[in-house]
C-alpha cells in the first residue's frame, strides 16, 4: 500500500507517520504543500499534525489554501482515503471537509497525555479492525483540540455514525472528568457522511512502535483498518 | 482607497475559553463587577477600491474565505475612506 503523507511549513508528525506506516510494512511519501501532484495513485492521504504556518488566525486556517489541499479535495471526491490527525483535523475542518470548528482547550493549557476513548462505530475503513465500544489509549497533544458544532450538526453526526472517536474513562465511561478539552460530547474524532475522510485529535502513528510512549500499540489499529479496507475492498496488493 | 477596521468575534453561546479565564482572572483580583467578557479579534487594513461598494464586497469575500471561521466566530467592520492612490 501506497500512503501520501502533506507536508506543510510547521508539520512536525510527518516523520513519524512515515515511520508508522513503514513500520506496518507498507510505503509512504512526503507531498510538499504547494505542488500540484495528482493523487490518484495514492491508497490514502495522511494530513499529519503539527503547527501548520505556525497555526496564525486560527490552527488550519492558512493551510487549507495550499495547493495540495485541493488535490486532496479532489481524491476525497473519488471516494480517497484521507485521515487528518490534530493539526490535520483541524485543516479538515477549516477546508470544510468535515463539519465543526475547533477552540482552545478549556483548561486553555497544551494538554499531552495518553487518553482512553471509545470506538463508537466500527464500520469505517478507519476503524473496521476494531470493535464497536472498545476502549483503546492514544497520546493527545494539542492546544485547540475543543471540537464544537452547533446543536442540530451533532445530531446529524450522531444520527449518521460520523462520531467514531469518544474520549472515556479507562472502563469506557463517558464522562466530563474524561474530556480533555471540552469538546462536544467528548468528540476525539469523525467521519464525513461518505466514511472516507477521518479526523482525529488523537495520535495514532505515535502508538505503533512498543518501544515508544507506555508501549501503548493501540494506534496500529487505526493504521491497520486503512490497510485492511483497502486491501480487502479495495483489491490493493500488500 | 479605504480603510478597514475589522472585529472577529467568538459567536454569541458559544463558552469561550479564552474570554472565561480572562474574566475569572479579572475576579480574582476583586474586579467583581465585571461580566459579559468576550475577547476577539480586532484588524486593520487598507483596500484599493473605486467606491464603498467594491470595498466592502471585497471585505465580505475575504471574512467568509479566511479571516473569520463563521461556524464559531461572527465579524463586523467599519470603512472609512482615507487618503491613498
Amino acid at each position: 500500500m501506497r500512503f501520501g503523507i502533506i507536508v506543510f511549513p510547521g508539520s512536525n508528525c510527518d516523520h513519524d507517520c512515515k515511520y508508522a506506516v513503514e513500520y506496518l510494512g507498507h510505503t509512504a511519501e512526503y507531498l510538499w504543500h504547494a505542488d500540484h501532484q495528482d493523487l490518484t495513485d495514492y491508497d490514502c492521504i495522511i494530513i499529519p499534525g503539527g503547527f501548520s504556518y505556525g497555526d496564525y488566525l486560527r490552527a488550519g486556517a492558512i493551510a487549507r489554501f495550499a495547493n495540495m489541499m485541493e488535490q486532496v479535495r479532489k481524491f476525497a471526491e473519488k471516494s480517497g482515503l484521507v485521515i487528518g490527525i490534530c493539526n490535520g483535523f483541524q485543516i479538515l475542518l477549516e477546508a470544510g471537509l468535515l463539519p465543526g470548528a475547533m477552540q482552545k482547550n478549556r483548561s486553555l493549557k497544551f494538554q499531552c497525555e495518553y487518553r482512553s476513548m471509545v470506538i463508537e462505530n466500527a464500520d469505517s475503513p478507519f476503524t473496521n479492525t476494531l470493535d464497536k465500544g472498545e476502549v483503546i489509549q492514544l497520546p493527545i497533544a494539542h492546544g485547540e483540540g475543543n471540537y464544537y458544532i452547533d446543536p442540530e450538526g451533532l445530531s446529524n453526526l450522531e444520527a449518521n455514525g460520523q462520531v467514531l472517536l469518544r474520549y472515556t474513562t479507562p472502563t469506557g465511561e463517558v464522562t466530563d472528568r474524561a474530556n480533555p478539552n471540552g469538546s462536544v460530547s467528548n468528540i476525539a474524532g469523525i467521519c464525513n457522511e461518505e466514511r472516507n475522510i477521518f479526523g482525529l485529535m488523537p495520535h495514532p502513528e505515535r502508538a505503533v512502535d512498543s518501544r515508544l510512549g507506555n508501549g501503548c500499540v493501540d494506534g496500529r489499529k487505526i493504521l491497520e483498518s486503512i490497510i485492511t479496507y483497502r486491501t480487502e475492498k479495495g483489491g490493493v496488493q500488500c | 482607497m479605504f480603510k478597514i477596521e475589522l472585529k472577529v468575534m467568538p459567536r454569541k453561546g458559544i463558552l469561550n475559553p479564552q474570554s472565561t479565564a480572562v474574566k475569572n482572572g479579572l475576579k480574582a483580583m476583586g474586579y467583581d463587577n465585571v461580566d459579559n467578557l468576550e475577547m476577539g479579534k480586532f484588524m486593520e487594513f487598507t483596500i484599493k477600491a473605486a467606491d464603498r461598494a467594491e470595498a466592502e464586497a471585497y471585505v465580505e469575500e475575504m471574512c467568509k474565505r479566511l479571516l473569520a471561521n463563521p461556524v464559531i466566530e461572527d465579524y463586523t467592520y467599519q470603512i472609512y475612506q482615507v487618503e491613498g492612490e
